[in-house]
């Protein structure tokens, strides 16, 4: 059977905006659930301090570090990518290069996530004494 | 030619909506026109708001491991970090509601359950909205002796 094939790719093996509009709007929906959960638990500050430490101690579990982990890369994509987004909508030149972009987008995402993950996983293992 | 053409509608379905550079296409006008420059908008400023607060928060110096309440009260003592925390709180919940709008547009098509869906999303980010801002603008870490 022969693959059908349009301009634009396949609709699930298609072109790269496909997967990054996919990606985009799954960073932002974890990103506003968590905003939900975020106003209410920085929202304890407002009464003092031993209410709130003890909110801010569900930090001190490695679980929560690798959430902690994946919301600072939902964020750092869903910001590059919306870049990428608002080059091609005010500037539709740029949709030229809508391939290279993209993995411009991308790399620069995965380049700064080495760094961040490093600093996230290190800061893991040193809590559950690993490292 | 012409079936190719057909050929490529049935494939593009969502194709008024999503274009096919992974973005929206930008609406003719009205409501949805400010909505979809409000998103753009938001999104340069949060570009830093955000980024920044993220890394501020989670990676820079000792990351989450220093912030408790002294921390808060340390920052919040400075009128720029509390407008930053302000101007974040709005701008991410108008930014993130108007998107999950903009989602439960394409996924919940019955007009009822999208209405109730809608109004859920509003109402939440109405109160928090009111509650952050409250806890913002009325903090004060001398009620509490021994804070910064």
């Amino acid at each position: 059977m022969a693959k059908r094939k349009s301009d634009v790719g396949t609709l699930y093996k298609g072109s790269p905006g496909q997967w990054s509009w996919i990606a985009h709007r799954i960073t932002g929906v974890a990103i506003v659930l968590f905003l939900f959960v975020h106003i209410v638990d920085t929202a304890i500050v407002g009464w003092g301090p031993e209410a709130y430490d003890r909110v801010e101690s569900v930090y001190q579990n490695w679980f929560v570090r690798l959430l902690e982990l994946g919301l600072v890369a939902a964020v750092l994509y869903h910001a590059l990518n919306g870049v990428k987004i608002m080059l091609f909508d005010f500037w539709p030149k740029t949709t030229r290069y809508m391939k290279p972009l993209s993995l411009a987008s991308t790399g620069i995402f995965v380049l700064a996530m080495i760094p961040i993950a490093w600093i996230i996983i290190k800061g893991t293992l040193e809590l559950v004494g690993w490292l | 030619m012409a079936t190719h053409t057909d050929e490529r509608m049935e494939v593009q379905a969502p194709r008024g909506l999503l274009g096919t550079r992974g973005t929206r296409e930008r609406p003719a006008g009205g409501f949805e026109l400010w909505a979809w420059l409000f998103m753009r908008i938001s999104g340069v400023v949060l570009l830093f708001l955000a980024v920044g607060h993220v890394l501020i928060m989670h990676v820079f110096e000792e990351g989450i491991d220093r912030v408790d309440f002294d921390f808060v009260a340390g920052r919040w003592d400075d009128p720029l970090w509390l407008t930053w925390d302000w101007a974040m709180l709005s701008l991410a919940l108008v930014h993130g509601i108007n998107g999950l709008r903009v989602v439960v547009q394409d996924y919940v098509r019955p007009p009822g359950a999208r209405f109730a869906v809608n109004m859920i999303f509003y109402t939440l980010g109405f109160i928090l909205f009111v509650l952050g801002t409250v806890v913002v603008f009325t903090f004060d870490a001398s009620r509490w002796s021994g804070a910064v």
